[in-house]
């Protein structure tokens, strides 16, 4: 069995993870050009400086050198001033809360984590969906996320950028597919006995196939109504489910829930 | 009567720790059969365990250290072993509630008792002999850390078999590990075992901090101490300065988990992010108090085996003292992840960066004092070169991670398992393998091993290696950390390669054991009468192997740094002799059994809070008081060693090595 080294971070698939991965190759060149001629000097002192070469001139009072202090402070100041501003800019363009660009109005989902399952919510188009995320591949996508349990962090590794999803708060997360595929995607944040299978896929397709899935999801998909929710909050894993939705309002729902006393005990 | 206490708190459905519970009892009987036929008791409870000397104390923080890096590692075996084969549609050997419990305690272990357990020991025995003191500050109180620590070691070994351990992860991030998910004790016996600890920790950080502030012999000043000496300050004035945030984020959480308390629960407007802020302004820290006195003891050791001074000494204290004050900017980028703005990333990002400054100043002196240098491979030198190619990578991906946006799609993946344990093996473990083979000969009077040393050396740099290179790839392809199985088999191949890097670290251990008891074996040829076996260059060399329990006989004078060093050229007597042939005599601190019993009710204490037995709670809050109280009533708190007694340490000595 050969694996492939091409999946995950190493493959990205949208201008996000696109810009983050080349961000990493930069900044490990840029590191490396410092630390191998470490790595190497240090073996080749310790070596050349053994105590049985004859060859070796000893300098055994040396041990300043102002011009060299000098050196030693400024090189890694230096390396971490190019680095710390590439970080600073990199910061603000690559914030999980900035719009990306598009012509199009992004396609608005909300993402809760549950014991131990994502459900994703489509509130504009009246569908839900459980450990499975269908959008229209090249179009840009606006996350909300909250937790209905504890915390999650909710990551599509071909896509880019992670995120928290905490109880009773909400973040925001920009992300878009180039091109159609599946990606796989799961809660990376520790969460309780069923983390390992809080997976789902992100299937990225053509517009019309989403406009498909939309219009059999709203025709034949169970009802989501606050039982079904209810039941789906109960601690356990899910295989992917579609939904209708009936409650246009849920995600706000289950973020005043924490705030109040009763979304406490799920166990 | 017993709480929540009953049968049904002895796992009988799950075999490994109970076979494992019956080996380490099997070992306990083993070992008390063994001291009483050589009829050791009394010498175990007069010499060591009510003994107040930091030579003795030092010397059981590390022996404790070593027992719980066996503890620690074999839980990680079983996660290398677990996530070797649970793919696709295994399931391993492990479920999940157990499984959790394992990466739980591996990391508490790892941190609390084993490298901070390490590092503390190590200075501990060292800083007052490279102070010239004759113990530290406060002896009893020194006693009473040790013997804290070790009540929480005892609390968190007894989940093993009554109850359960936390199954959260090693800092119980809340709400996980509020009451509403985490009903059982597990999450008790980490907040009793961890605040008992940690009150040893304080007390010792304040003891050393006083030690090193007041104790100095005549004319050491502050720049005339051995580097060691600089990074022990630093570490333990982080220790007084994060180890109250800890123990009030506890106790918060505390609070809510007993009481009924909203300060980090999902409900009536508690916020899990401020438990996660608080904890992390005392976690980042405390990875520097893990690593200063490691820095500390790679700049001794490469400059003894280099024959040579630390280059540039002033610039290694200034760049301690700013790693010091700079580990407490940067706690935010444990959760850059969170959603706060693009400002207050790129903030803690850059602030992160910085401290790579100082921290890179330190690796190119080191470099420096190799050069022009005699160098000689002893057994700590290989573990100071080999943290110095090591660390150095970690150093590399720590900075990668300090970048938010890298950082988003890198955190909580193996690739930030690969970076911390990159630079706690590479650092701390190094670090406490070489102080361990440099120091042993100081404390003992013999020296180590050296073939096994190097076969230890060896092993755990390949192990290393092997193990966790693959968790950087693996954390690349989407690899997440703390998974009990997983559906690609890509990862698989990679996962084996980690077990077999796990199996080489299983032999680094074997080895040292190994190592440990060839070298006490053949003691008799190993003795070191000089008291100098490596050409030392700071005081504790100028002493003999073992030091006397006061260390010096008389006050040394310091003139410089690096003096027993000049001694030894200008042909001088080694600092701190006594003046032959009648030397004064010489008072030392009388040994207490306080440490222990205080240390016996907090253990008490904290099992009768993890299981709600109140009155054994209480009884035993009344025990600690008594054995306090006790102490303070004490009549004689020091004895005198006479000079015929003095001078008969140092005579016999001199016979022997005639």
């Amino acid at each position: 069995m050969s694996p492939a080294l091409t999946t995950g971070v190493l493959d990205p698939r949208g201008p996000v993870a696109a810009n983050t991965y080349q961000l990493l190759q930069n900044a490990t060149v840029v590191m490396l050009a410092l630390i191998v001629p470490i790595i190497v000097l240090t073996l080749v002192f310790a070596w050349w400086f053994r105590a049985g070469n004859r060859r070796a001139k000893r300098r055994l009072d040396w041990s300043y050198s102002g011009a060299l202090e000098v050196v030693n402070w400024m090189v890694p100041l230096m390396i971490v001033l190019f680095l710390g501003g590439t970080g600073w800019v990199a910061s603000h363009a690559l914030d999980p809360a900035k719009p990306l660009p598009s012509q199009a109005p992004p396609l608005r989902i909300q993402v809760v984590s549950l014991d131990w399952k994502w459900l994703f919510i489509y509130p504009d188009a009246g569908v839900a969906a459980v450990n499975h995320l269908v959008v229209p591949a090249g179009r840009v996508l606006h996350l909300q996320l909250t937790s209905g349990s504890v915390m999650n962090s909710f990551f599509v590794p071909q896509l880019g950028s992670q995120i928290y999803t905490m109880a009773g708060m909400t973040t925001t997360l920009y992300l878009q597919a180039d091109r159609p595929g599946t990606f796989p995607g799961r809660s990376v944040q520790f969460s309780g006995d069923g983390f390992s299978d809080m997976h789902f896929n992100v299937d990225a397709v053509p517009a019309s196939d989403y406009d498909a899935w939309l219009a059999r999801t709203r025709a034949s998909g169970t009802r989501l109504d606050a039982g079904a929710y209810s039941a789906l909050s109960r601690p356990g894993t899910s295989v992917p489910r579609d939904y209708q939705l009936d409650a246009p309002r849920l995600f706000q729902t289950i973020l005043a829930a924490s705030m109040s006393s009763s979304s406490s005990s799920p166990h | 009567m017993l709480g929540k206490l009953d049968w049904s708190a002895i796992p009988t459905d799950q075999p490994l720790p109970l076979i494992a519970a019956g080996i380490v009892a099997l070992g306990m009987l083993g070992v008390a059969a063994w001291i009483t036929r050589r009829g050791w008791w009394t010498a175990l409870w007069k010499d060591w365990i009510t003994s107040v000397d930091h030579k003795r104390i030092g010397v059981m923080y590390v022996l404790l250290a070593l027992v719980m890096l066996m503890r620690g590692f074999v839980d990680a075996f079983m996660m290398r072993s677990q996530q070797a084969i649970a793919v696709g549609g295994a399931k391993g050997f492990l479920p999940p509630e157990h499984y959790n419990q394992i990466f739980s305690a591996h990391g508490t272990i790892m941190i609390f008792f084993v490298g901070m357990t390490f590092m503390v020991g190590l200075m501990n025995f060292v800083v007052p002999l490279q102070i010239g003191a004759r113990d530290v500050a406060f002896p009893t109180l020194n006693s009473v850390s040790f013997w804290l620590t070790a009540s929480g070691v005892l609390l968190l070994n007894l989940s093993l078999v009554i109850g359960e351990f936390a199954r959260t992860g090693w800092l119980v991030y809340p709400p996980l590990s509020e009451l509403a998910y985490s009903p059982g004790v597990g999450v008790d016996y980490y907040l009793w075992a961890i605040q008992i600890a940690g009150v040893g920790t304080l007390l010792s950080g304040i003891n050393l901090t006083a030690t090193i502030l007041k104790m100095r012999t005549v004319g050491m000043g502050y720049m005339r101490m051995p580097i060691f000496c600089w990074t022990a300050l630093t570490a333990n004035l982080l220790i007084i300065a994060a180890f109250p945030i800890l123990t009030a984020t506890l106790a918060m959480l505390t609070l809510d988990r007993y009481l009924g308390f909203h300060f980090f629960t999902n409900d009536f407007g508690g916020n899990a992010m401020m438990y996660i802020n608080l904890i992390w302004a005392w976690g980042h820290p405390e990875v520097y108090i893990l690593i200063l006195p490691a820095f500390g003891v790679f700049s001794e050791v490469i400059s003894t085996f280099a024959g040579k001074p630390i280059f540039a000494y002033r610039s290694m204290a200034a760049a301690a003292l700013a790693i010091c004050v700079l580990s407490f900017m940067v706690w935010l980028h444990h959760f850059f992840t969170m959603g706060a703005s693009a400002d207050v990333n790129g903030f803690f990002g850059v602030m992160t960066m910085i401290i790579a400054v100082p921290t890179g100043v330190k690796v190119f002196n080191w470099l420096f004092t190799l050069y022009g240098g005699s160098v000689r491979f002893s057994v700590p030198m290989m573990w100071a070169l080999g943290f110095m190619v090591t660390f150095i990578i970690g150093g590399m991906t720590g900075v990668l991670l300090a970048i938010p946006p890298v950082d988003f799609i890198t955190h909580n993946s193996l690739f930030l398992v690969a970076h911390f344990h990159n630079v706690i093996i590479g650092g701390v473990i190094f670090g406490a393998y070489a102080g361990y083979n440099y120091w042993f000969p100081k404390a003992f009077g013999f020296t180590l091993h050296e073939g096994w040393g190097r076969a230890t050396f060896w092993c755990w740099l390949v192990g290393f290696y092997l193990a966790f290179m693959p968790l950087y790839v693996l954390g690349l392809m989407g690899a997440t950390r703390r998974m009990q199985h997983y559906a690609d088999p890509d990862w698989q191949p990679f996962m084996i390669v980690a077990l077999c890097g796990a199996l080489c670290i299983l032999a680094g251990i074997g080895c040292t054991v190994v190592q440990l008891v060839v070298s006490i074996r053949t003691r008799a040829q190993r003795r070191d009468l000089t008291g100098d076996p490596w050409d030392g260059r700071s005081l504790e060399w100028a002493t003999p192997s073992p030091p006397p329990p006061f260390n010096f006989a008389t006050p040394v004078q310091v003139n410089g740094l690096d003096t027993f060093w000049a001694a030894k050229r200008e042909g001088m007597p080694a600092p701190g002799l006594p003046e032959m042939p009648a030397p004064s005599a010489v008072e030392v601190p009388v040994g207490t059994g306080t440490g222990f019993f205080i240390a016996f009710f907090a253990t008490g204490f904290g099992f009768g809070m993890v299981w709600h037995i109140w009155w054994m709670a209480i009884a035993s809050l009344l025990g600690i008081a008594g054995v306090a109280l006790k102490l303070a009533w004490r009549r004689v708190d020091e004895t005198d060693i006479d000079g015929d007694a003095v001078a008969a340490i140092y005579t016999a000595r001199a016979g022997e090595a005639a």
